[in-house]
């Protein structure tokens, strides 16, 4: 009975440092051993394989524990272009940027991915693998586990103070009732018992199996598994979700097509006709400005006021809401936020005639935390020729002989502008899309003044200045605001959190769930000392002389150690607590006593 | 008490601090120059902190004879010699809690100098307050259950250096929150992410020390296979590192404190991280720099984790991927911000480089004009 091959587990757990995965097939199945070959097949010289045999030598290497390492490290590395090279979908101004400055390299980069990382091929080579290797890990650990759930604690192994932490000690009294006392402090340990008594096993011995943290294993799946989940959540919300943007004059509305918006990067499985119907009005927008202190001209807060219907085609009910920074607003499945704001001066340009040529609220875009701003108007038509103005707005005007002008703060307290005039060709009748912030200077020549500098427009609110060569006038009419809103819709998402929220658990039940075994053998004391082991003849079965009982503990987590924590308590509770004060460091970590029969004895001692 | 009163008490704070963890230093360097003469036998290590989760009996025998043996009694220079190395590791851990607790005021009072009142951490020099702060907390939480006396030196003279550093060179004074950290999940997401971030400091620690150790054992054992040892004497390393835990002990101890602080960074980085990135940003996960660097941080963390249960990764290899993710961990809260332009996590860069307004991407240029 004792040969039986479920202690093979243990007594090879046993020769392990405490720190050693102790079940090494449940989790590395890539070690798990399979048929051997040979084994009624047909001879072969030794190294060669046959196909299948080779697809299943890759898989396993594909599945080990070591490639899943390697794969984890290769993600990480592969992670770090993209944070150094601008990413277009992330910045493509600032790729476009990245591009202009490095010419050379641009084509390479671009052959590579590299302003695209993590959709490039290589990139999702990596981490596709990184998956295969996780399912195929997880799949035989699933089926490992669940028998293993099922089974009951394994038969002590012999030798008890092999294991590396154990604890013996001499006591009195009936050998069942004291196995049935150690079987109920190990219940109230929570374990999983199977008791063993006189009689079963040989030389005399009553015994209690023990198992527990059965979690720790589903814990550690559920979070393997809960990867895929966000995986899977991640890739809906890039494949079917789409992001745009849109700038909007406060005063002004939008309604959720295609065509209103300024950019878009749609998902590849994207489609326009599930694109929600809703519309909004931005009817307001506040700023509260710091005017003192150490934030001075920075937003206290800024909120847009809008209105919105939900499907603007059944025309249903209008409702207010307020959008703020990290306060957006869910509409069906799509978001929309606020994320920026900025000056539209209003400006018209007349020709000589006195004709408007050109007018409305135009969009500068800030370039500093003053908002300072930079814009462009472009007249095609209706001067003599073909105008463009570019320049600055400056929300609180103020003149520096070194810096030149600047804003102090970004709230409008003076707003000016400041505009060059560029006239010839806009590029417009070309047909390539075309910024509307900034000019396409190609075809344009800079009016010059009389010294041959620029030609400059200074306005205030109000005014009116002649443009050059009397082509006609520009005016500063007023000033209006506008909102950059951002709308997306990333199915999905919910998908992620789960996962990972679920991954946590997962995670939290494999970190700190301490699997254990334990054993208690207890034996009459032997009468040739404690030389004998479980095996001995056990001339003394009938009752009331000493007893030896003997604690082993085996400690199946990886590494977090903590068995002779247990075995401490476990002793402290089946002795009472004094007892232990009587314990010797070496009886109860048992990490350095090899021979039990010097455990006993110093405990003798004392 | 007004805000600048609060702002005064707060650098006050910080600055009596500081000069208590030196002291705490001083102590404790006192506590191991004291100890240089007494012979490492097994047991000494007991003397200043056991192996870690020594069991409780154990702890009261060791309590029990003042953690000496009388042979080291004797070695040491008797009682007085004794008396002096737990004088000195008594006092650097009282004055680690005395100036744990000023730093405390430090930040609370930051907190309370800023107009309206806000958590203490929107700018760097408020990060690596609170940073360091948590590594002092976090070493005093577990130095009784996991007797970490032995790192009181390097916890208080490192916080000494992070926090002279952070108030030469990262001094800002008290400012509101820009809009974009208003919110609730700051609070959350960036305490998450400090104290995960002080406790895989702490295992950085341990890691440098599991090296160091392994290598001076590893030297000791060839000098002694070389003859030039005596045979049968102890494969150990000397000084300070005979008396830090053994090798199993420091391996395990290094695990316990990844093992806590993989899931609390894994809560901050991909769960708080996200969810208020989708608020303030519209995108849970945009592959900004900040979030990229996270990310690696947690992948090489998982591979520290595997490559404890992996053979022939075990020990040695398992500390060098914990330092390494500690570098990619420092890296990304320090690095980035002078690294990477494009970051939307810009509360680093003094006058934000992100100017359309709180992180706005910049409108995309290439497009038709709108009709
Ligand atoms: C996306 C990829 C992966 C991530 C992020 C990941 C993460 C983790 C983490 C954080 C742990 C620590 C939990 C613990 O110690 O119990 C862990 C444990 C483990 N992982 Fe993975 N893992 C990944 C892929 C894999 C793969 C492909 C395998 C299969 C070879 C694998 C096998 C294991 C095993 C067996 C453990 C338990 C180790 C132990 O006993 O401590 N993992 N993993």
């Amino acid at each position: 009975m004792r040969d039986e091959p479920v202690f093979t587990d243990q007594t090879d757990d046993a020769d392990r440092p405490t720190d050693a995965p102790t079940d090494a097939p449940a989790i590395d199945p890539g070690a798990a051993p399979t048929t051997g070959p040979g084994s009624g097949r047909p001879e072969r010289r030794s190294g060669e394989l046959t196909f299948v045999e080779m697809l299943r030598w890759t898989w396993r290497q594909l599945t080990s524990m070591r490639t899943a390492l390697v794969l984890l490290l290769l993600v990480a590395l592969a992670a770090i272009p993209g944070s150094v090279i601008p990413q277009s979908g992330v910045d493509a101004f600032a790729v476009g940027q990245w591009q202009d400055r490095h010419p050379n390299l641009t084509p390479l980069y671009e052959r590579l991915g590299l302003f695209s990382v993590y959709d490039s091929p290589w990139f999702s080579a990596i981490y596709l693998l990184l998956m295969v290797s996780l399912v195929g890990c997880i799949l035989p650990r699933l089926r490992v586990y669940a028998r293993a759930v099922r089974a009951k604690p394994p038969k002590a192994p012999r030798n008890l103070s092999r294991l590396p932490d154990h604890a013996a000690y001499r006591t009195e009294g009936d050998l069942d009732a004291l196995r049935a006392e150690a079987a109920r402090v190990l219940r109230k340990r929570r374990y999983r018992i199977i008791e063993e008594p006189v009689g079963e096993e040989r030389g005399g011995a009553a015994v209690v199996r023990a198992e527990r943290g059965y979690l720790r294993e589903a814990g550690n799946l559920v979070f393997h598994l809960s990867v895929l989940v966000v995986l899977v959540g991640f890739a809906m919300g890039s494949l079917f979700g789409y992001q745009g943007g849109v700038i909007t004059l406060v005063g002004g509305g939008f309604s959720n097509n295609l065509s209103q918006y300024d950019d878009f990067d749609p998902g590849s499985l994207w489609s326009a006709d599930d694109m929600e119907p809703f519309a909004f009005t931005i009817d307001s927008f506040d700023i509260d400005w710091y005017r003192s202190g150490p934030a001075f001209g920075q937003a206290r807060g800024f909120a847009a006021q809008l209105t919105y219907v939900e499907d603007a085609y059944e025309g249903t009910e209008e409702k207010p809401y307020e959008l703020k920074v990290n306060h957006p607003l869910s509409i069906g499945s799509t978001d929309v936020f606020l994320i920026g704001h900025g000056y539209a001066p209003v400006i018209t340009v007349r020709n000589a005639e006195n004709e408007v040529a050109y007018s409305g609220p135009t969009i500068f875009l800030p370039t500093d935390t003053t908002f300072r701003s930079f814009g462009v108007v472009k007249v095609p038509d209706g001067l003599d020729t073909q105008v463009g103005l570019s320049g600055e707005f400056y929300p609180t005007y103020a003149f520096d002989p070194d810096r030149g002008p600047y804003s102090v703060i970004g709230e409008a307290q003076d707003p000016r502008m400041s505009l060059t005039v560029s006239t010839g060709d806009l590029g417009m009748d070309t047909g390539a899309p075309q910024s509307v912030y900034a000019l396409d200077d190609s075809g344009l020549e800079l009016a010059l003044d009389d010294e041959g500098n620029p030609f400059r427009l200074d306005l205030e609110p109000g005014e009116t200045l002649d443009l050059p060569d009397g082509l006609g006038t520009v005016s500063y009419d007023g000033l209006q605001r506008w909102n950059r809103v951002q709308i997306s819709e990333t199915p999905g998402k919910l998908v992620a959190l789960s996962g990972v929220v679920l991954a946590l658990l997962g995670l939290l039940g494999s970190l700190f769930i301490r699997p254990r075994r334990v054993w208690v053998r207890v034996r009459p004391w032997p009468a040739d000392g404690l030389a004998g082991g479980a095996g001995g003849p056990g001339d003394d079965v009938a009752g009331a002389g000493p007893v030896l009982v003997e604690i082993g503990v085996l400690d199946r987590s990886t590494g977090a150690g903590g068995g002779d924590e247990e075995l401490a308590g476990i002793l402290e509770q089946l002795r009472g607590p004094d007892a232990d004060a009587h314990g010797s460091e070496n009886e109860i970590s048992g990490a350095t006593a090899t021979d039990p029969a010097a455990d006993t004895s110093e405990k003798e001692k004392s | 008490m007004n805000d600048a009163a609060w702002e005064t008490l707060s650098n006050q704070a910080v600055a009596v601090s500081g000069l208590v963890y030196f002291l705490a230093f001083i102590a404790h360097l006192w506590q191991w120059a004291s100890l240089r003469k007494v012979p490492v036998g097994r047991t000494a290590k007991v003397a200043v902190g056991a192996g870690v989760g020594a069991v409780r009996s154990r702890r009261s025998t060791v309590e029990r004879n003042g953690g000496w043996d009388e042979d080291e009694v004797e070695a040491a220079g008797g009682e007085d010699a004794v008396r002096r190395v737990a004088m000195g590791e008594r006092l650097g851990v009282l004055l680690t809690v005395i100036a744990v607790a000023v730093h405390g005021v430090g930040l609370v009072s930051r907190g309370l100098a800023a107009d309206p009142n806000r958590v203490p951490w929107g700018n760097m020099y408020e990060f690596t307050m609170s940073g360091s702060f948590f590594v002092g907390l976090t070493y005093l939480v577990l130095l009784r259950k996991f007797r970490l006396a032995w790192l009181g030196p390097i916890v208080t003279g490192f916080i000494v250096t992070v926090l002279m550093v952070d108030v030469i060179w990262l001094y800002t004074p008290v400012a509101p929150l820009t809009e974009a950290l208003n919110s609730p999940w700051l609070v959350i997401h960036v305490v998450s992410a400090v104290i995960a971030t002080a406790a895989f400091t702490l295992g950085g620690f341990t890691s440098v020390l599991y090296l160091l150790k392994e290598r001076a054992e590893r030297k000791a054992a060839e000098r002694v296979t070389a003859g030039a040892g005596e045979p049968g004497e102890p494969v150990e390393a000397k000084g300070y590192l005979a008396r830090v835990p053994d090798l199993v002990g420091l391996d395990r101890l290094t695990y316990r404190l990844h093992a806590f602080a993989f899931p609390v960074w894994t809560f901050a980085v991909l769960i708080t991280g996200p969810i208020w990135a989708h608020e303030a940003w519209s995108r849970y996960w945009n592959w900004d720099p900040k979030e990229v660097w996270a990310f690696i941080t947690w992948v090489v963390y998982a591979a520290y984790l595997h490559a404890r249960a992996t053979a022939g990764f075990k020990g040695r290899n398992a500390a060098l991927l914990a330092l390494v993710g500690l570098a990619t961990l420092w890296f990304n809260f320090i690095g980035i911000n002078f690294f990477s332009s494009s970051s939307m996590h810009s509360y680093a860069a003094p006058a934000s480089s992100t100017v359309v307004v709180e992180g706005a991407p910049p409108v995309a240029i290439d497009l038709p004009p709108r009709a």
